[in-house]
């Protein structure tokens, strides 16, 4: 039936054009920049004690800032869908805020509300906790661009369960806990799944907001996409392209692990009305 | 546990005790008022704090103008272009199945999974002074990198997939009846695009290109590499945010910084009212 539908030469032609043009042919440059250089200065440049410092900070602050996400995350589509309270739609519409709020914006805003005498700042320094020009900051940042993927993916979800089975299982003698730990979020954990590692891809390449808030030493609090900047810079092109080459592998690899995943759960495409 | 048929028909017939609602609603509102209430009502107060006067004179000056016109104008170009991709891969890949539809889809999404800086640096390296092309563009006196071309094409390229996301599962969900009940009846290709299939998807269509402007307005790390930060010239509003806060003119670069802030809140605006207006 859906063979009679038109459009697909023009439709598809004009994608694979722009695809090509756009995305491919730029992406490719990326391997003919880095086959210009020799295997072992390749190795020499992404394995620099400053490249390594740039992977360990952007790969393991984009991990906790994800974490932090899957938890409040859940947390908040699970307050958003089950409870009542005043201003309930302004905060659901509130949450993708990061989705369109420009990067720079976040980062000036951040930076400057968690310095040392900032609005939430000046209540963590009490206490010894130093976020902005930190490596604490980088995962600061790095939670407001993550946060919306863990919402937007759970929430969805959230709202079809069927109300049955949690009421079999109370009516069966379930603790409300054993309900909530056993049955809803076991159902819940491949949607907080997807989410995290959106969350976690989103993170890793982010620039804008981290660069203001993280004081940016070099081997101590420098991400891997400004370290590709100074590179960049510096007119060594091959150099950030190596830097970036083995970044962008990693990113390429989650986003495979998200359509294994999204397709685990998501209705394929012909499954409907067959 | 048995009254659940008293409740209203939304309301969940097994909940939490009371306390334990409380508890969760207030650390989710914690979480939520550090990492985006308070961050957002900062950018207003910082760029108000010094008056109102400082704050249009910080909007005025001409390198914030020369910031916005440029702005808009690669908003413009990138959202138009990125609005007819957006529409011709959804339809190609929720109305058909064909070989190699689910790399495609991949690569639709590709630019989501690319660093924004690493995004900006493909273009270097293909236009830029020592870039593949380089030799050849300067020849023919062809300025591409630190140019309006080299911002919009690296703006095209990170906003690319939005359009195209916001569609694809809604083209999927809602099937072709329509379409195969117009073509039935004797409608033409186009007409049962234009009448049938856009209005399905009108809503979704609509925040796509909001959410692309919002996004293409506020590019920075792909436009930070293209641009060269010449200013009054390749200076975006995100950039000369940057500039502004790096050179401590922090209520100017908070000023500058509202603007974007507000295309924001409209973006996010427009699924709220259209979800009101719907329903009443």
């Amino acid at each position: 039936m859906r063979r009679t539908l038109p459009g697909l030469p023009l439709a598809l032609g004009t994608t694979l054009t722009y695809l090509a043009l756009i995305v491919l042919i730029p992406v490719s440059t990326l391997f003919v920049v880095s086959s210009s250089m020799t295997w072992a200065r390749f190795v020499e440049v992404v394995t620099a004690p400053r490249t390594l410092a740039a992977y360990r900070l952007s790969f393991g602050a984009a991990f906790l800032a994800a974490i932090v996400n899957l938890v409040f995350g859940v947390l908040v589509a699970w307050v958003l869908e089950r409870y009542r309270f005043p201003f309930k739609r302004l905060v659901d519409g509130m949450v993708d805020l990061p989705f369109a709020l420009p990067t720079a914006v976040a980062g000036i805003s951040l930076a400057s509300i968690y310095a040392k005498d900032g609005w939430i700042g000046r209540w963590l320094t009490p206490f010894g906790v130093e976020v902005a020009f930190t490596r604490l900051g980088v995962v600061v940042a790095l939670v407001f661009v993550g946060l919306p993927f863990v919402v937007r993916t759970v929430q969805p979800v959230l709202r079809d369960l069927d109300p049955e089975v949690e009421e079999a299982a109370e009516t069966l003698g379930a603790s409300r806990f054993s309900v909530v730990t056993r049955i809803l979020l076991p159902g819940l954990a491949v949607p907080a799944l997807t989410g995290f590692v959106l969350a976690f891809a989103r993170a890793l390449g982010e620039y804008g907001s981290v660069i203001f808030i993280s004081g940016n030493m070099p081997m101590r609090s420098e991400i891997t996409p400004l370290l590709i900047m100074i590179q960049l810079e510096q007119y060594d092109y091959p150099a950030a392209t190596a830097i970036a080459l083995v970044f962008l592998l990693a990113s390429f690899v989650l986003l495979l692990l998200v359509n294994r995943l999204t397709a685990a759960y998501a209705t394929p495409p012909g499954a409907r009305g067959a | 546990m048995a009254g659940g048929a008293l409740r209203p028909p939304r309301g969940h017939h097994v909940d939490e005790p009371r306390a334990v609602r409380f508890a969760l609603i207030g650390l989710a509102a914690a979480f939520l008022a550090a990492f985006l209430v308070v961050p957002l009502i900062a950018v207003f107060a910082f760029a108000l704090r010094e008056g109102l006067g400082v704050y249009l004179d910080a909007l005025r000056e001409p390198a914030a103008r020369a910031a916005v016109t440029l702005t808009l104008t690669v908003a413009a170009i990138a959202v138009t272009v990125n609005v007819l991709y957006g529409l011709a891969a959804a339809w190609s890949v929720s109305k058909f199945s064909f070989p190699g539809r689910n790399v495609l889809v991949t690569l639709i999404d590709l630019p989501f999974s690319v660093s924004p800086v690493v995004s900006g640096m493909l273009f270097v390296l293909l236009f830029g002074a020592r870039g593949l092309l380089g030799p050849f563009l300067s020849e023919h006196d062809v300025k591409i990198i630190f140019a309006l071309p080299g911002i919009v094409l690296a703006t095209i390229f990170v906003t690319s997939p939005i359009v195209a996301r916001e569609l694809i599962p809604l083209m999927q969900a809602q099937g072709s009846d329509e379409e195969e009940a117009a073509l039935t009846l004797g409608a033409s290709g186009w007409r049962t695009f234009l009448h049938v299939s856009l209005p399905k998807v009108r809503w979704a269509l609509l925040y796509g290109t909001l959410l692309c402007t919002a996004r293409a307005m506020g590019e920075f790390g792909a436009v930070s590499v293209v641009s060269g930060h010449i200013r009054g010239r390749t200076m975006t509003l995100p950039l000369h945010v940057e500039v502004l806060y790096n050179e401590y003119r922090t209520t100017a670069a908070f000023a500058a910084a509202s603007l974007l802030t507000l295309v924001a809140v409209a973006t996010l605006a427009v699924p709220f009212i259209v979800e009101r207006r719907s329903r009443a």
